[in-house]
């Protein structure tokens, strides 16, 4: 078990590449649930590798210009706008 | 809107005056976006976003005369399997009182079962069409990898979804993915199957013949599934048996390890589809006080619940630098072998049946604390999602306690009208 133990500084780590701020009571949550959880993961230990069959292909279309959202349509969901854009923090 | 809280909003949209749905109603998952009508993906995230335009499928419906009477509740962004986790609330099994009606497209299943709406489409990814399905006595199909748009869902695990109907009965079901079944250029992983699926014809496929039908039973899918599920299972595949089908047993020892690799995939490329909720161009702002990064974390901290949080720092964690390998990797190892053992068993059998849950529907509120617990729930149907296969879920009967089970089929790559036409031979 001990391997898989996660403390809540790695939990805030993670939450911080994840842009996600947690309260106190998430990060112990999470401490001990994540702890289970990869714990189940490890089963994946077993899987023998195995090859992929490559059955893909890329899909391509010609490059022309088409219909796309008009700008006001674009904007219509932002919290907040400003001279036809959308509005974020000061960059310093 | 209904006592069991099967829709978040109930706007109806009208489609064209006729078409080969003309008249009927089909419900909407709140994850498929539609013009001029909140879509929310169960998410305060989401709480009034209103997409710009409709999603193919939605466009489809609309040119094939059906009546959209409202979008339906549904696990946040599909993160769920008892439509517990949705921000307008939870919703009731309205043929199981007490009980989840399954998810992540309960709100769907819900309506149908209540007969509230004539027909309904989810989203699966790893069983939330079967699932719901099965917990509420209705049926539901997930296709083929390719065979619908997905151009307007709202990605959670973009390599694993599909769109597909929830209907009273299997021959209803089929014409509703006849509706929606086909190519657009606006989804590159469609793929032209006209060939394959016979013209995307399925509502003849449901003619109930199953006379020298060979199905395959995997073994594993039994294993640890609840005894009164597993004897209504073996009734339903009695019944089959005796309409002129033959069964056998066969091993899939891949699938033991089909839940964690689902889990692995979803979750991880869930951390990448979530990035783009940043409350800048939609969703709930974050504020202006300090960096962008820290009016990104404020905005999900507040617009993201609880398991939504959980999927995508557990994605996070397992993609970031030194475990990659260890879980990632691993994982697409393991969707390589379910997809190999699934063609080696499809090679012999026409079609793999199995209880679609391994439990009849839980109590409300007892999964919640338990995540673990509620992911082991999905180790029937993820499989499925791991190969790319089409799956269809069929009421199988009911627990002494009255409780619903269902029956999946599993059929090979675009074999929609085989498992359509098994399927039909039950419900």
């Amino acid at each position: 078990m001990s391997d898989n133990a996660v403390d809540p500084s790695e939990v805030r780590h993670i939450a911080d590449l994840a842009r996600i701020d947690l309260d106190d009571d998430e990060v112990e949550r999470f401490t001990e649930q994540f702890g289970e959880i990869l714990a189940a993961f490890e089963a994946l230990d077993e899987v023998p590798e195995t090859e992929r069959e490559a059955d893909l292909a890329n899909v391509m279309r010609p490059d022309e210009v088409r219909e796309g959202l008009r700008q006001e349509e674009a904007l219509q969901n932002a919290p907040e706008t400003e001279a036809g854009q959308f509005k974020g923090p000061k960059v310093s | 809107m209904t006592d069991y809280n099967g829709y978040i909003a109930t706007e109806t949209i009208e489609g064209a005056d006729d078409g080969p749905l003309a008249g009927r109603t089909v419900a909407v998952k709140d994850n498929i976006s539609t013009e001029g009508v909140q879509t929310t993906c169960g998410s305060a995230m989401l709480d009034g976003y209103v997409p710009p335009y409709d999603a193919t499928v939605v466009a489809r419906l609309k040119e094939a005369g059906a009546t959209i009477p409202g979008k339906t509740n549904m696990d946040e962004f599909g993160m769920g399997t008892t439509t517990e986790t949705s921000a307008y609330g939870p919703v009731e099994n309205p043929v199981a009182e007490g009980r989840v009606p399954g998810g992540s497209s309960g709100g769907s299943a819900a309506v149908v079962a209540a007969g509230d709406a004539d027909m309904a489409l989810g989203s699966d990814t790893g069983g939330s069409i079967r699932c719901p399905a099965a917990f509420c006595g209705v049926v539901g199909i997930k296709p083929t990898y390719g065979l619908v748009s997905r151009y307007g869902l709202v990605a959670y695990a973009n390599s694993l979804e599909q769109i597909g109907p929830i209907a009273p009965s299997v021959s209803e079901a089929a014409e509703l993915l006849e509706v929606i079944a086909g190519p657009d250029e606006r989804d590159g992983t469609t793929r032209d199957a006209s060939e394959a699926v016979e013209g995307y014809d399925f509502a003849d496929a449901a003619d109930g013949d199953v006379d020298g039908l060979s199905i395959g039973v995997p073994t594993e899918l039994l294993d640890g599934a609840d005894e009164q599920v597993v004897e209504t299972f073996w009734t339903a595949l009695d019944d089959l048996e005796a309409q002129g089908a033959t069964y056998h047993e066969v091993d899939l020892p891949s699938v033991e390890h089909a839940v964690e690799a689902y889990y692995v995939i979803a979750m991880s490329e869930a951390s990448s589809n979530l990035a783009r909720f940043d409350g800048v161009r939609y969703g709930q702002s974050g504020g202006y006080e300090g960096n962008w990064n820290e009016s990104f974390a404020n905005s999900r901290e507040e617009g993201f619940g609880e398991e939504v949080k959980r999927r995508v720092l557990l994605g996070t964690y397992a993609l970031s630098a030194g475990y990659h390998d260890k879980y990632y990797k691993k994982a697409q190892d393991a969707r390589a072998w379910v997809k190999q053992d699934f063609d080696e068993a499809l090679s012999e059998a026409d079609v793999l049946a199995s209880p679609t849950m391994p439990v009849p529907p839980m109590k409300r509120g007892e999964s919640l604390d338990d995540p673990l617990t509620m992911y082991l729930a999905d180790a029937n149907t993820t499989p499925v999602n791991l190969a790319n296969l089409p799956a269809i879920s069929v009421p199988a009967g009911e627990t002494d306690e009255g409780l619903p089970v269902g029956l999946q089929l599993v059929g090979p790559a675009f074999g929609e009208r085989t498992i359509i036409r098994a399927g039909s031979a039950l419900a």
